[in-house]
């Protein structure tokens, strides 16, 4: 799949700021004032930031709002809701907070959870797609949980909790790349399957339908910078897990920690980028292509 | 809605017959040039002339070699060439349906035909990510989905002559490789042909039930026992060479 730098960018940043919103919807002793108005404003900066990114590959953003209509049937639709329920209920939960010193829990247990929620919906929106098998899978949801989780646990601070969240996300995440090298090949489509001519015997892609580029290809087919994937499944996994965990067993300091976040942000963006460049669509068969 | 329908009361679709195909791509040409002046936006190109040409396209040809396994009757089969022709196949669990955010996407009741409503439509991608089979195509000059609508606008319109009620490409291809009718009815000609010639799915493992049926290419004809009467007269007159040739064969062997 092509990984589209406003999908990326989405992805990572709400999925960090939707995590830190969920543990300061949590908190007991959520911060107030100014203290409470930076957390919160880096949370709101991240998920709307990111929210806001995945409009710009749509053809037609001003048309955005009809997204709201099919909840019923559609992930994207229903992500749509949940992010705007979310962004609603902690909006409220964070001006008590900011301005009034006034923690209305319950408020920030239904905002935490609708925040969980909306990334839910994000993944689901990938984790739905059986045309690309390296998604199809629940782990793909829970790899997003994870890494919101444990971002937001980073982002606001909790030492040991994003310790044991970070290297619990760090597994999922090789894990979820070593059985997903399978999962094409165990979705049973293949290039026999495509075009229904395995019952005479191999099957090769002879002349292709276009000698030039088209949509399908640019998007569906996307197979450069594969090379580098070990490369950069290290790379990731070092900068998202490793650094920031060493990072954090050091004693305090805000320096370190900031560097902590930037390491932890920069690895899941390169993740999140391996998530589409290496996602293989099987629509890529009829090409004889992966 | 992007609810699909439990039934619809007609299955509209083509039959592809796999074994007549000649890959002319007359079906594509036809395809561009209905629906570039039709239903919805015009299916538009990129850099037309230029280094990089693109455009979209609702109807596609590739062409696949196919090497039969050997068996004792046939140790070196000959590879085939098949020619496969690909568009919507306006399935009955179409999962670009239901994963459409705006209800732009919708499955007819009356007929089964897969459209989109260009006017919903964001040019979000995720139908065309969704479908198995690369049916969709995101126009770039419109930033919307264009898919084939089996020409609903001729199959249905009275203005045009009785002959030309069916689809661009079914009503253009050459070698009658493509058939247009109604599923729903066991006695249609395309449920006949697809009875007949064992019409297959593409992709069954996805669970998209397409409409469109495959027939599959049927075994080559082979010579044994027909050969004509006259074959006997094109044989070989000499396997061996004989004359200059034959020296030349012979001395070059002894070096």
């Amino acid at each position: 799949m092509h990984p589209a730098p406003s999908i990326i960018a989405f992805t990572t940043l709400s999925g960090l700021g939707l995590g830190l919103l969920f543990w300061l919807g949590l908190d007991p002793t959520a911060p107030t004032g100014w203290v409470g108005f930076a957390f919160f404003a880096i949370g709101y900066a991240m998920a709307v930031g990111g929210l806001s990114a995945s409009t710009f590959h749509l053809g037609r953003p001003e048309r955005a709002l009809k997204a709201f209509t099919q909840w019923q049937t559609s992930w994207l639709s229903r992500e749509a809701w949940c992010a705007v329920a979310a962004l609603t209920v902690m909006g409220i939960y964070a001006f008590f907070l900011v301005f009034f010193s006034v923690q209305i829990a319950p408020l920030g247990w239904l905002g935490a959870v609708l925040c969980l929620l909306t990334v839910y919906t994000t993944s689901m929106i990938y984790a739905q797609l059986k045309t690309v098998p390296r998604w199809h899978h629940w782990s793909t949801s829970a790899l997003f949980l994870a890494l919101a989780l444990a971002g937001g646990a980073l982002l606001s601070g909790r030492v040991t909790i994003a310790m044991v969240l970070l290297l619990i996300a760090g597994g999922l995440q090789a894990w979820w790349w070593q059985t997903g090298d399978k999962r094409l090949k165990d979705s049973g489509s293949s290039m026999e399957s495509a075009t229904g001519l395995g019952s005479i015997g191999a099957v090769r892609a002879f002349e292709p339908p276009h000698t030039g580029n088209n949509y399908l290809l640019r998007e569906m087919v996307h197979v450069v910078g594969r090379k580098h994937s070990q490369k950069l499944r290290l790379i990731a996994l070092g900068l998202m897990m490793v650094l920031p965990v060493l990072l954090l067993l050091l004693p305090f300091g805000h320096v370190w920690a900031l560097v902590a976040v930037l390491a932890h942000v920069a690895g899941v963006a390169v993740a999140r980028w391996l998530f589409f460049a290496e996602a293989e669509h099987v629509v890529g068969l009829y090409y004889g292509k992966r | 809605m992007t609810q699909l329908p439990d039934s619809t009361q007609r299955k509209l679709g083509l039959v592809i017959d796999l074994d007549t195909c000649v890959g002319c791509h007359a079906c594509v040409v036809s395809c561009k040039g209905w629906n570039t002046e039709n239903y919805g936006a015009p299916l538009s190109d990129q850099d037309p002339y230029g280094a990089d040409p693109s455009g979209t396209f609702l109807n596609r040809v590739h062409s696949y070699e196919v090497q039969p396994l050997a068996t004792s009757a046939m140790p070196h089969p000959a590879a085939q060439l098949i020619h496969f022709p690909k568009s919507c196949l306006h399935c009955e669990d179409a999962p670009c349906v239901t994963v459409c955010p705006t209800g732009a996407s919708y499955k007819r009741v009356e007929d089964g035909i897969v459209l989109v409503n260009e006017s919903d439509c964001i040019g979000c991608g995720l139908c065309a990510w969704a479908c198995p089979y690369g049916a969709r195509e995101l126009d770039q000059a419109e930033g919307v989905m264009k898919k084939c609508t089996l020409c609903v606008d001729r199959i249905y319109n009275e203005n045009l002559p009785e002959e030309d009620r069916e689809p661009a490409c079914v009503r253009t291809c050459p070698a009658g490789a493509r058939h247009f009718g109604d599923f729903s009815d066991p006695d249609s000609a395309v449920s006949q042909l697809v009875a007949e010639r064992g019409g297959m799915d593409l992709m069954p493992e996805q669970g998209t039930k397409p409409v469109n049926k495959y027939l599959p290419p049927r075994p080559k004809d082979g010579w044994q026992g027909e050969t004509d009467v006259l074959a006997p007269y094109l044989e070989p007159v000499a396997e061996e060479p004989q004359g200059f040739l034959g020296w030349l064969d012979k001395t070059l062997e002894k070096l």
